[in-house]
């Protein structure tokens, strides 16, 4: 039976952008070419909604942090300035591992990578004077996510948004961490825990919230393949799922919480084959094995952000055109929000100027290039079709070698992974075939090993973070310690840590109460450190 | 053909910085050009690498830093190696801004090997590292 009045119905009761759907000579263009399943039909191949951007772009959301909160408060006030419509937070390494700015593991980490929070004073300087119930904000935090989440919450309950109004998506994703970034604490298994102690509390709490932002990037940043990245990162929200499952959860329910975040790498047709297939396959797996009936709860949605990796640090003004491909890419591939990376960025943070370029560059391929006035405009292609199926071929290969891992059990065989090493190993043996050809020349990268004449010739201002941040930011530290009722906070943890010994306790209102009386980031990881223990990576090269 | 000592080399991640695709890449390349690599992993401390340096008797030491803390973990590193009284040769890889070359040339860091550095200039690097 024909999709095609379904689809028409669905396309005409979408409220559609004011601007002309033609080309930039004038010829009007229909909003969907080519075959079925058509876009906003499931498996959703094509897309997950009738009039893709034609009811809205993707999210311009440019990720960002350094220094102290102030610092970083006032870059995305830039942002919002200048036509970014989200926030994106960046911690820096101490806060990304549960770790205070005055600890002797912050040394030389304080604001560099990221911004520093240490206690709620710093989350209120972080989004002061901005509006939490009319700008959507993600977090990039994984192991101590709970506890940021917990001071989000604080935050917008002392400026009156309550927290159902709360719009977002907080990282959280810690499969991933174990697998390619890892900024862990806790051994996976209680970190599961925690994780679907936050999807069920978000579900029932916080409508507006994405608990989990299932993320391929950091994977294909170690050196996995595209297929890889597809792979693993699926498989990770198949074992978030099953573990929701487990815990009584609806599937219906907390499956349409859930988002992803890609890498858009260089290969072109490569990277659209891979979006096209991860929201086919998450649409056959949710629905399939899972058991969802809701198509909401099927639907793929993701972030995508431009390959850091693929940056060089030769003649970096080249970068722009990179990135300028990578999010086109993104961009046909229908990625629901974007981050362009900045052309400085293999070099350092990026200075504002270079953020603005890379602001620019999807504003440009938004409005100017005309392939958001079509849904899916390679759908059908041969070529597109193809890499698409074999992007999906590849990555049930993996399945298969997950499932069987886990008896039968994707959660049970993404652990396994984990523990056995196959993850990193697969992700190490990619990144250095990867490292080999480009050594032999076998792959050009342009101004690395060919075209490399003006490579001394760069004057590239960097982004420098005044070395006064770590002690400025540990100054603000001591006085929120000095300021705060210590009775109060160690009442809290207690009561954190007692929650944390018991499985049947929600943790997040605990690390609610916990972050009120300004407990610190590491005083909170510490209380469940001494629950959960922590994780030690085995060293294999 | 001379029989060259194998040259023995710690490869660490200093601090919580956790990116550690360069540095397995490095320790391959060493592996492959015949060096013996002793892969202390994330989160190392400079005693940690001290004492695994003393027990590995190692001749040069290697750090991947990618968090711009090399300005403070750089010297850190050789205050240790001082005050452990050990002359081995320490070379960062990684993220380092041109800028900060010199600065970590004056400090003592042997050699700095930036993104991009061909297999060859790696190995000869840690060579001519460990034969000055």
């Amino acid at each position: 039976m024909s999709e095609q009045p379904r689809w028409q119905e669905h396309y005409d009761a979408t409220h559609l952008r004011d601007v002309p759907f033609e080309t930039m000579s004038g010829v009007p263009v229909d909003p969907v070419h080519g075959d079925e399943p058509l876009p906003g039909q499931y498996p959703f191949t094509r897309g997950l909604h009738a009039a893709g951007y034609r009811s809205r772009l993707w999210t311009m959301r440019m990720f960002a942090g350094f220094g102290t909160a102030e610092d970083t408060n006032a870059r995305f006030k830039e942002i919002l300035r200048n036509g970014g419509t989200g926030l994106s937070t960046a911690f820096d390494m101490p806060t990304l591992m549960g770790y205070d700015s005055d600890s002797p593991w912050a040394l030389g980490e304080v604001g560099r990578a990221g911004v520093a929070v240490d206690t709620l004073r710093d989350m209120e300087d972080l989004y002061a004077d901005i509006d939490l119930s009319s700008v959507s904000t993600s977090m990039t935090i994984n192991g101590p996510a709970a506890a940021v989440l917990a001071m989000y919450i604080a935050v917008g309950e002392k400026s009156g948004v309550a927290r159902a109004d709360l719009a977002g998506t907080i990282q959280n994703d810690i499969l991933k961490e174990y697998q390619a970034q890892k900024e862990y604490i806790y051994p996976p298994r209680p970190s599961m825990r925690i994780v679907t102690d936050m999807i069920h509390y978000t579900s029932a709490e916080m409508p507006r919230w994405h608990p989990v932002s299932i993320s391929g990037y950091h994977i294909r940043e170690a050196g996995s393949t595209a297929a890889q990245e597809l792979a693993f990162t699926l498989a990770n929200g198949f074992a978030y799922v099953e573990a929701a499952l487990a815990g009584g959860q609806d599937v219906d329910q907390f499956g349409r919480r859930l988002s992803f975040f890609f890498n858009a790498h260089s290969d072109f047709f490569e990277e659209i084959g891979k979006y096209r297939a991860a929201r086919r396959i998450w649409a056959r797996w949710m629905k399939g094995r899972y058991g969802a009936t809701d198509e909401r709860a099927m639907m793929c949605r993701f972030h995508t952000q431009t390959a850091g990796v693929s940056l060089t640090a030769q003649q970096p003004e080249n970068n722009i055109a990179r990135v300028a491909i990578q999010a086109l890419s993104a961009a046909l591939g229908g990625t629901q929000s974007l981050h362009t990376d900045s052309f400085d960025e293999a070099l350092a943070l990026p200075t504002e100027k270079a953020a603005r370029i890379a602001l620019r560059t999807q504003q440009i391929v938004a409005h100017e290039t005309g392939v958001t006035n079509v849904v899916d405009p390679l759908g059908g292609a041969p070529y597109v079709e193809w890499m698409t199926d074999e992007m999906e071929r590849q990555a049930e290969v993996i399945f298969a070698h997950l499932d069987e891992l886990g008896n039968g059990s994707i959660l049970e065989g993404v652990y396994a992974g984990i523990d056995n090493g196959y993850f990193v190993g697969e992700i190490a043996d990619s990144a250095y075939r990867f490292e080999r050809e480009v050594n032999a020349g076998r792959r050009i990268i342009v101004g690395v090993n060919d075209f490399v004449e003006g490579n001394e010739d760069d004057q590239t201002n960097l982004l420098r973070i005044d070395s006064t941040t770590e002690e400025l930011q540990r100054k603000r530290l001591e006085t929120v310690k000095h300021e705060r009722d210590s009775v109060a906070v160690e009442a809290a943890l207690a009561s954190l840590r007692r929650a944390a010994e018991d499985a049947s306790v929600n943790l997040m209102p605990p690390l609610i109460d916990a972050v009120k009386t300004y407990a610190t980031e590491e005083e909170i990881s510490n209380a469940m450190r001494d629950v959960f223990g922590t994780y030690v990576e085995q060293a294999i090269v | 053909m001379s029989a060259e000592p194998v040259i023995r080399i710690v490869l660490a991640k200093l601090g919580l910085d956790g990116h550690d695709r360069g540095i397995k890449v490095v320790a391959r390349i060493l592996r492959d050009a015949g060096m013996e690599v002793i892969y202390l992993g994330l989160r190392q401390t400079t005693a940690s690498i001290i004492a695994a340096a003393e027990e590995e008797d190692a001749d040069a030491i290697g750090l991947s830093m990618h968090n711009a803390g090399h300005l403070a973990l750089a010297p850190a590193m050789l205050a240790a190696l001082d005050e452990a009284d050990l002359d081995i040769p320490l070379i960062i890889g990684g993220i380092v801004p041109d800028q900060d070359v010199p600065i970590l040339e004056a400090a003592g860091v042997a050699a700095i090997l930036g993104p991009g550095a061909p297999a060859e200039e790696v190995v000869a690097a840690v060579r001519n590292a460990v034969s000055a």
